[in-house]
């Protein structure tokens, strides 16, 4: 057995140079300080995507995306499939999970200001990926075509049609009409099973190309101690076991949730009925919904719900930017005024979160 | 540098071809988009033009009370209030395009959604909506309540 493997390997060794790539592997290290917690949730991010294909595939050999099927092919396989109950409530946790460990990923890079160069590239892809992950959870949030979800996607098409000019247009493409209907229910059902993971893959590709090229990030303060040698851990195994054991606990987390806390899947949509009272988004869209709804009607000449939806559109936009605009990071320096901004967002997203949560 | 005629129409045939080409490429593109961007948009549907609809017998409507009627494609609710008067009204919040209630307990027309409140005339007086609701004509015959667009 031992001899068969090797000659396996040999051969391919001959053709791949296997040999190389296990030398660089050996060569990788990922320094230990006492930040290095959070080198963790981008390992963590990646399982769970693995996770979401793993069991949406599964989804698929029963799911029916139209308007007459949708809803009754969820509650076949909530009740009929076995263990149809478990993949579609892991697929549900498992989706906020990832908007969570993905924002927890995003923050720690941005607090670290490892974003500055030379990994721009990774922050950008990185940066797209939570809004591709956002928009795996708005379109999935659809497909079982239940009253909190048809006025969700009523709610978050008509934000994108506020937007001047181009606003119309995109409400139109992705509604696949003038209101919220089947026809919708289609396309969310393409971008969310076809379109998202295609370029998701790209993305996630280019990402973790350029962390084996450029080697993990580390902290700036390193870079101020001349003469101190800095501790690391080899990549493999040790860091890479580390992964397991926390994949491993995760996995058994998500069980746990699946088993106790099982998804719900809520009533029918019906474009006759009134929007049911208590009706909010998902946690990770609260903070935006929340401020939408403090934000009075009309602001001097514009509505302040076209105000609100630029002003998040900005922000989003300059986030995705900082690698450009932070020039002192970029030259090895502290840059406070980041950390500033940093503590000021992530105070003001868990606020509005509590407050859309309380009231 | 010496001009050389020979040269220089060489260069003016290199120009008309990248011309050429590069024109030949633009079209080509645009070949692909443009059915491409036609696919994506929905084609309009002729629907029945709805201009008037039956909401029901009156003696169904209770007072103080909003129903959701379908107008064609839209919701539509019908209000008939303490002081037994018929109105109608969009039932699309202005805000963001959710659907709107009746609340007795606040004696007013309330959108889930975000907080939004109008009042038994359809003007927005609370909360984010940033236009009042637009008001259908109301009218009772033998019994049957019909709804229909102002004119």
């Amino acid at each position: 057995m031992k001899q068969r493997l090797k000659e396996a390997y040999n051969w391919l060794n001959e053709r791949l140079k296997l040999d190389d790539l296990i030398e660089f592997m050996g060569k990788k290290y990922v320094p230990v300080h006492r930040h290095s917690v959070w080198y963790y949730f981008g390992g963590v991010s990646l399982f769970l995507f693995v996770i979401q294909v793993v069991t949406g595939i599964l989804l698929l050999m029963y799911y029916k995306g139209s308007e007459e099927f949708a809803f009754e092919s969820i509650q076949y396989i909530m009740s009929k499939v076995q263990f149809g109950w478990l993949i579609r409530s892991i697929h549900s946790w498992t989706a906020n999970l990832f908007v969570l460990t993905a924002m927890i990923h995003m923050f720690s890079v941005f607090f670290e200001k490892s974003y500055r160069k030379p990994r721009e590239i990774t922050w950008l892809t990185g940066m797209l990926m939570f809004f591709l992950i956002l928009g795996f959870g708005f379109s999935g949030y659809l497909l079982p075509w239940n009253e909190l979800a048809y006025f969700a996607t009523k709610v978050g098409t008509d934000i994108a049609g506020v937007v001047p000019v181009v606003g119309r247009p995109i409400m139109m493409f992705l509604r696949g009409g003038e209101d919220v209907t089947g026809a919708t229910l289609s396309r969310f059902f393409g971008f969310h099973v076809a379109v998202f993971p295609g370029i998701f893959t790209v993305l996630l590709g280019i990402h973790l190309l350029l962390v084996q090229r450029q080697g993990m990030s580390e902290p700036l303060s390193w870079e101020n101690e001349a003469g101190v040698p800095p501790k690391t851990m080899p990549f493999f195994p040790n860091f890479l076991l580390r992964d397991l054991l926390l994949w491993l606990i995760v996995l058994n987390l998500l069980a746990i949730l699946a088993v106790f806390f099982p998804w719900e899947l809520g009533k029918k949509a019906d474009a006759f009925a009134a929007a049911p009272a208590g009706i909010r988004p998902e946690w990770y869209f609260l903070f935006m919904f929340q401020s939408l709804k403090f934000i009075p009607g009309k602001l001097w000449v514009i509505d302040g719900e076209v105000f609100g939806i630029m002003l998040f559109g900005i922000a989003g936009f300059l986030w995705m930017l900082v690698p450009f605009w932070d020039r002192k990071s970029a030259r090895g320096e502290k840059n406070r005024l980041i950390t500033y901004i940093g503590v000021f967002v992530v105070f003001y997203i868990i606020l509005l979160t509590i407050v859309g949560w309380a009231l | 540098m010496i001009e050389h005629p020979q040269f220089e129409q060489r260069q003016n045939k290199r120009d008309f071809l990248k011309l050429m080409l590069s024109g030949s490429l633009l079209a080509w593109i645009g070949a692909i988009l443009y059915p491409v961007f036609a696919y994506l948009k929905p084609p309009t549907q002729a629907e029945a033009v709805v201009s008037s609809v039956k909401a029901g017998k009156l003696t169904d409507i209770p007072l103080d009370s909003g129903t959701i009627i379908k107008f064609g494609t839209k919701p539509v609710i019908l209000l008939r209030t303490a002081k037994d008067e018929l109105r109608a009204f969009s039932a699309t919040c202005t805000h963001l395009d959710c659907t709107v209630q009746y609340r007795k307990d606040f004696g007013l027309i309330w959108c889930a959604c975000h907080n939004g409140k109008y009042d038994l005339n359809g003007r927005n007086v609370s909360g984010p909506p940033p236009r009042p609701l637009e008001e259908y004509k109301v009218n009772v015959q033998g019994g049957e309540v019909f709804i229909s667009k102002k004119s």
